[in-house]
This record gives structure tokens, C-alpha cells and sequence, in this order.
């Protein structure tokens, strides 16, 4: 019964989705975080109309809700009302994202009932069973461990003979072999009813503990992956196509070169393209870094991954899709992505040295007892016995077993760790690069200077009417004095140029100082009667910018500064933050050799960015972290996705890192310890299977328990 | 030994039960929110009578 059971397990498809799964509405919801807030966000949807079942999954801060001919919308502004943020997903994003976990935990609860059914039969035999009795105990082990381990073990075969493919030799290679040779062998011993040892039980075992270290591995990123994925599934890009006098609403990616498209204030450019109609700001910082807005009038260039800031623009697609200047920045990316994965891993690099000693090993093991004795079953016994008890059960879960606990720890700060070698690559780092416009600063504007509270009072007045950055810095800076705003008439925004209005039968207007016939830089504003007066800005520093420095500092790392913004907007902030090192006006291209340079001379860079400038770059250091503000580009090409956006927990991620890394090393010392005690036990025929049960457990929950101890 | 007969049926049909419990948990979703769960607990809503399905 036992042994049909894993054979129909693994005829089912990995739990199929509900077959209404297409009308479910998947709704992300950043601020759940207790009993109370399920309880509320399923009781304010359960009372729409059409809502058959709302089910919040808290690990994912998700709900999904089914019924029919429900809208997004209503359930979004429902749960606001509730005082509950929500955003849609898209659920094509999301499929899939379970089956694999679900996979893995279904081998591994397979291995482990066919474990402990094993056992209970072996430990008979240990105890004194013999003649019938054991020769059948054996063959109704085999009859249990036979399928059990084909089933479960599948992971291992699989990545063994890939690896075998390429002519590599990796840690799966030997775990194969040795559950391969023990079922086997211990096979053919039940068949002939030989009086030999039977290695099922250590057969199963061996898949159990090494299953368990790979479900854990899987575990400990899926929640940081799925929240990345999320992130990603959130801005769906989208476009306005005129055709004639009509507007549809497409996917950015079905634009073609020659599509005409409307742009309102506010959107992100789907395409590259040139403006035929209307004038506005657009801000370039996403892919060059600049801080300030640029103007566009008909005839200009723009490119995909800009926002518009001020007017109404008609753009004619010159480039789309795959050959826009953001695409071959993420090419950029993914050429960088292949040379990283060259990165070896602890694991990686203990199983290179481990795998052909292991071979080494039993094939010597093979060689003595049979050149010894001449019994070529006693032999193969004692090369069971080595490969069986090398195998690394307790290597298996040194790494992964750590990693969980770390970057359990991480993600519960808002710290997603995405990659599965990062801890290990940002524990090696010795420099920070930091971009400038929107990672050490906010990427907002802010008024300097102290312009008269009247000038100020008016200029807001004009300036509530806009989303430009300099608006909204005059509007928060006349919030933080309290001033009142004077009345207005007849407000109008004159795109590209600024905002127009009469005040007591007299024409007021805010904007560029080249407009209102000023010099200089910022924003001018004409009140009416004397000289327009000037207001200037520059960006906002995050507030714990400084904090983060100094602790990077103190930890002994150098810290440099990389922008595409001007020499003097980066000496400001370089000399707030006390940064020594600073490059202005650098291409993407230019950050990347900058980055690639300094691996040159060997040092090992974390770089923190969040532009599609900064992608290439974050992909070519050696380690990165991306806030969430960041584009996708940068959080997909970032390792460490920081959710809270503090950069004050980059010196804490290091050190988490530095930590968890020197405990991953005490680990793989203690399962080799094991080794060196087990091993010659073994080459001298003396282990029986019971004591590689015996030696494999211990030393796989020490190793565990180990990981568990709270790191600093 | 005529109780092995008896015995290891036993032994191997109450692993069976064991097992198929697991596919049973796995088939109904309960591993996929194990944070949820954990909170479900102290929700109110459903003690004085069960949810309606």
C-alpha cells in the first residue's frame, strides 16, 4: 500500500488550480499583518455583492477573492473604506509560484513515511530477526523503498546527470550514486536472500535529511521571490494608441514603430518615439540620473522609461518592445547576469573538492576489500558503507539551513533576498557605490532659500495645479510654513513653460525663468509688478542617508558615489554625506566599466541603485541592493530588494551577512568533523547500516541546531 | 512468528493512513499560509457556530 502510494502521488499534477482560477481577483495588501486585519479585509469583502469567498494569505500579504463579474475597482475602494491599502496583482504573473514548494514537500513526506516504515522493519532485523523472516522483512523494504526513492530522489538524478551532461562533477553526483548503489545492491541481496546487510533504510534516509535541506533552501527565498514578483506584477506597463479618432488602452509591448500614442501628465513612457503634438517636462532621472526635468516641445526625442511631468503629449513610436534604449539597458543586464552566476558558492566550492574524494573513496574502499578478500559482495558493502556514510546529509543542510534562518530574519526587517548566493557575495564586500538621484537622495525636489512668505503664498497658490517636482517642492514648503494661499482666477497651465492665472484683475505666473524674461535656474515667478523673483532647489537627502554612510564607514568598507547627474549637484551631496570618492555625469554604459574596473583591481563592490541607469551596474557587482521605489529593472537586477527604502539597514544586512556566512563555515567543519571520525570506521568494514542511520541523523541535527542558534 | 501475519499489514497499512493524511494536507493548501494560520487562531468570527462553506 505504502509502496502504490508514492507512484499515484506522482501521477497527480502538482495540485491543480480551482477551475475558476480565471475569475479570481489576486489583490496585494502591504499592511496586513494580524488576526484582526484578516478578519477585517474578509468580512468587508464577503459583503459585496458577487463575492463568493474572499481568503487572505498572510505569508504573502495577499487576498484572493472569488465570484463573478467582480471589478478590481470596487473591491480596492471597499477595503479603502475598511482603511485597508490594496493594489491589484496580475495573476499571469503570478502562476506557478507554488507547485515547486508543493513538489518538494510531497517528495519529501513520501521519503519520510517510507523512511520510518523502513526503519521500523529494520530495526527487527538489527534486533535479531533472521533466516525467512529477514529475507522477507527485506523484500518488503524493497518493495517500499524501491518506488519511494525513485520518486523522491528524482530532484538529485535529475541535477546529477545534468551535471554529467556538461562533464561537471557536482554534490548531487555521489548522493545519486550512493542511493543508487545502496537500493540496488540491497535489491539483489533481498532477491538471492543472501545474508547480507540491507541499506534500504539508509537509502531512504539519505533522501530524507537531503530533501529537507532542499526544501528549506526553497523556502527561505520563495518568500523573497514571490515579493519581488509581486513588485514586478504591480506596474504593468500600458499605453494609450490613437487610432484616428479613437483611444485604446494596449499592452506596451503590442506598440510598432509608426503608432501613434497619447501620454497624460504623470505616465511613464511605454516607447521610444518623437513628440508630434503638445509640450511638457519630462523627468530623465529613471535612465540618466539628471535630477533636473527637461523640456519637450513637437520635434523632440523621448525614450521608454521617462515620465511626462507637466502637459498632454502625442508621441509617434519610432522604437518599441525590444529594441527601445530601456530593452538594451536590460540586455546589458542580462549579459551581466551570466557572467555572476560564474559566482561559486561555500556549497558549490565543498562539493568540488568533495565529490571525486568521495569516489575516490569507495572506489578504494572497492578495490582493498575485494583485492583483500576476494568476496566481491563483501566488497561492494564496504563501498556502500564509505559512499553511504561520506554522503554529505549534514554538508547538505550546512548551507541552506543558515540561509533560511538568515534570511528569514532579513525579510521579516523588509529586506527581500532574492539571490541564492548573496549572503555569501555581500559578506565578501569591501566598497559601497551608491547612485545619487533617488538612492541616497529622495528624488524629490526642495526649495532653498527663503523666499518672502507673500511670494511663497503665491507661488503656491499657482503651483497646487501641477505635479512638476518644483510645484509640489513650493507647495510642501508653503505646508511647512502655514501659510494661506491667496484666491485665483482663470489658472491655467501653459505646458513645457509654467502656469498662468489672473490675481485682482492682474496676470500672475509661475515657471521657467526664461519665460518670464529671469535668468538662471529653478522656477521664476511673475507677481504682477517688479522683477520675477527666483526660486531655487535642490534634492532631497534621505534622512538616514548619513547614518548609513558613517556605519559603512566604521565597518571599513570605502564608499564612492556614482551619478549621471552634474559634477556640482553630486559635490553637494558627496560633501553632506562625506563621501570621498565621487564620478558625475556617467553613462549606464560608463557605471558599468567603472564597476568592472575596480573588480579589475579586485576589490568587491555593493552597489546600491535604483535607475535603469544603475541596472548594469547592479548586475555587474559584485553584490546590490535596489530600494522598492526602484524601477523594475533595477529591483530584478538587484540581489537585496530593501522594502522600507532605509538605507541605514545596508550596514545591518552586511554584518547579518558576515555573520550568517561564518556559521555556514562552522557547519561544513562539523559535518566534516563527522567524516574524519565515520570514515575510517568505515573503510575498515566495521559500519553496519545501523550506524550510518545513527552517524547520519546526529550529525544532521547538530548541524541543524547549530543554524538555529540566534545569530548576532 | 503467525502474528507477523497480522502484524505487518498492520504496521504497513497504518503507514499508508499516515502518508495519504500527508497528500490529504498537502492536497488542501494547508502549508501555503503558514503565517495566516498561525493568526487565524485568535479570529473571533467563526467561535459560536462554523463557517458556513
Amino acid at each position: 500500500m505504502t509502496a502504490a502510494c508514492p507512484a499515484c502521488a506522482g501521477a497527480m499534477p502538482d495540485i491543480a488550480p480551482p477551475p475558476d482560477a480565471a475569475a479570481d481577483i489576486v489583490l496585494h495588501l502591504p499592511d496586513i499583518h494580524c488576526a484582526a486585519c484578516i478578519a477585517s479585509v474578509e468580512t468587508a469583502l464577503s459583503g459585496l455583492p458577487g463575492v463568493r469567498e474572499a481568503r487572505v494569505n498572510l505569508s504573502r500579504r495577499q487576498v484572493r477573492v472569488a465570484g463573478a463579474g467582480l471589478a478590481p475597482s470596487t473591491l480596492i475602494d471597499r477595503l479603502a473604506a475598511a482603511g485597508h491599502r490594496a493594489q491589484e496583482l496580475d495573476t499571469g504573473l503570478l502562476a506557478g509560484q507554488g507547485a515547486e514548494m508543493r513538489g518538494l514537500l510531497m517528495r519529501t513526506g513520501v521519503a519520510g513515511f517510507a523512511m520510518m516504515n523502513v526503519m521500523l522493519l529494520s530495526v527487527a532485523v538489527w534486533s535479531g530477526a533472521a533466516d525467512e523472516t529477514e529475507r522477507l522483512f527485506h523484500l518488503i523494504s524493497a518493495a517500499i523503498a524501491l518506488p519511494a526513492v525513485a520518486f523522491s530522489a528524482r530532484p538529485f538524478f535529475a541535477s546529477a546527470l545534468g551535471a554529467l551532461r556538461g562533464g561537471r562533477l557536482n554534490m548531487d553526483v555521489p548522493i545519486s550514486l550512493a542511493i543508487l548503489l545502496a537500493a540496488l545492491v540491497s535489491l539483489i541481496g533481498a532477491l538471492q536472500g543472501a545474508d547480507r546487510a540491507s541499506w534500504f533504510d539508509a537509502a531512504l534516509a539519505l533522501t530524507f535529511f537531503l530533501l529537507i535541506g532542499r526544501t528549506l533552501d526553497h523556502a527561505g527565498r520563495s518568500a523573497a521571490r514571490s515579493a519581488a514578483a509581486e513588485l514586478a506584477a504591480l506596474a504593468v506597463p500600458q499605453a494609450v494608441l490613437l487610432q484616428g479618432d479613437t483611444r485604446r488602452v494596449v499592452r506596451a509591448e503590442t506598440l510598432k514603430p509608426g503608432d501613434t500614442i497619447a501620454l497624460v501628465a504623470g505616465d511613464r513612457l511605454p516607447a521610444d518615439g518623437i513628440v508630434t503634438e503638445g509640450q511638457s517636462d519630462i523627468d530623465r532621472s529613471a535612465l540618466t540620473g539628471e535630477s533636473a526635468p527637461f523640456a519637450v516641445a513637437p520635434g523632440g526625442e523621448v525614450a521608454a522609461g521617462e515620465i511626462n511631468l507637466s502637459g498632454p503629449l502625442t508621441v509617434r513610436v519610432v522604437r518599441a518592445g525590444r529594441d527601445t534604449a530601456l530593452s538594451r539597458l536590460a540586455d546589458l543586464v542580462a549579459v551581466a547576469e551570466t557572467q555572476r552566476t560564474r559566482f561559486a558558492s561555500l556549497a558549490d566550492r565543498a562539493a568540488r573538492a568533495y565529490a571525486p574524494l568521495v569516489h575516490l573513496l569507495g572506489a578504494a574502499a572497492f578495490a582493498g576489500w575485494w583485492a583483500a578478500t576476494g568476496d566481491v559482495w563483501r566488497a561492494v558493502d564496504v563501498a556502500i558503507a564509505v559512499l553511504v556514510i561520506t554522503c554529505p546529509c549534514a554538508l547538505g543542510l550546512a548551507v541552506p539551513a543558515v540561509s533560511v534562518v538568515a534570511t528569514g530574519r532579513l525579510f521579516r526587517r523588509g529586506l527581500l533576498v532574492k539571490s541564492r548566493t548573496a549572503m555569501e557575495r555581500l559578506a565578501q564586500v569591501d566598497s559601497v557605490a551608491f547612485d545619487k538621484t533617488g538612492t541616497l537622495t529622495t528624488g524629490q525636489a526642495r526649495l532653498t532659500g527663503t523666499p518672502p512668505d507673500a511670494a511663497l503664498a503665491l507661488a503656491a497658490a499657482l503651483a497646487r495645479r501641477s505635479a512638476h517636482p518644483y510645484s509640489r517642492a513650493i507647495v510642501a514648503a508653503a505646508g511647512a510654513r502655514g501659510l494661506v494661499l491667496p484666491a485665483l482666477d482663470a489658472v491655467a497651465e501653459r505646458p513645457g513653460l509654467g502656469i498662468e492665472a489672473r490675481r485682482d484683475g492682474r496676470t500672475v505666473r509661475l515657471g521657467r525663468p526664461a519665460w518670464l524674461g529671469a535668468a538662471g535656474e529653478g522656477v521664476a515667478l511673475d507677481a504682477g509688478g517688479d522683477a520675477p523673483t527666483l526660486f531655487a532647489f535642490s534634492e532631497d537627502i534621505r534622512p538616514d542617508a548619513a547614518e548609513a554612510v558613517a556605519a559603512l564607514k566604521a565597518q571599513g568598507l570605502s564608499v564612492a558615489l556614482l551619478s549621471g547627474d552634474g559634477a556640482a549637484a553630486c559635490a553637494r551631496v558627496a560633501a553632506a554625506l562625506c563621501i570621498d570618492e565621487v564620478q558625475s555625469a556617467m553613462t549606464p554604459e560608463g557605471k558599468a566599466d567603472w564597476i568592472r574596473a575596480q573588480g579589475a583591481q579586485g576589490r568587491r563592490v555593493l552597489m546600491a541603485g535604483d535607475g535603469l541607469n544603475d541596472a548594469g551596474a547592479l548586475s555587474l557587482a559584485h553584490a546590490s541592493v535596489a530600494p522598492a521605489s526602484a524601477l523594475d529593472a533595477a529591483r530584478s537586477a538587484a540581489d537585496v530588494v530593501i522594502l522600507s527604502g532605509r538605507l541605514a539597514q545596508i550596514p545591518e544586512l552586511l554584518s547579518v551577512s558576515r555573520h550568517g556566512v561564518g556559521r555556514m563555515r562552522q557547519n561544513i567543519l562539523l559535518s566534516v568533523a563527522y567524516n574524519l571520525v565515520a570514515v575510517p570506521v568505515a573503510l575498515a568494514g566495521l559500519a553496519t547500516p545501523f550506524l550510518a542511520a545513527l552517524a547520519m541523523s546526529l550529525s544532521s541535527v547538530t548541524v541543524s541546531l547549530n543554524s538555529l542558534r540566534s545569530l548576532k | 512468528m503467525n502474528v507477523l501475519v497480522v502484524l505487518i499489514p498492520v504496521s504497513l497499512i497504518l503507514g499508508g493512513l499516515g502518508l495519504l493524511g500527508f497528500v490529504w494536507t498537502m492536497r488542501a493548501s494547508q502549508y501555503d499560509d503558514a503565517e495566516g494560520d498561525r493568526n487565524r487562531i485568535l479570529d473571533p468570527r467563526w467561535d459560536d457556530r462554523p463557517r458556513k462553506r
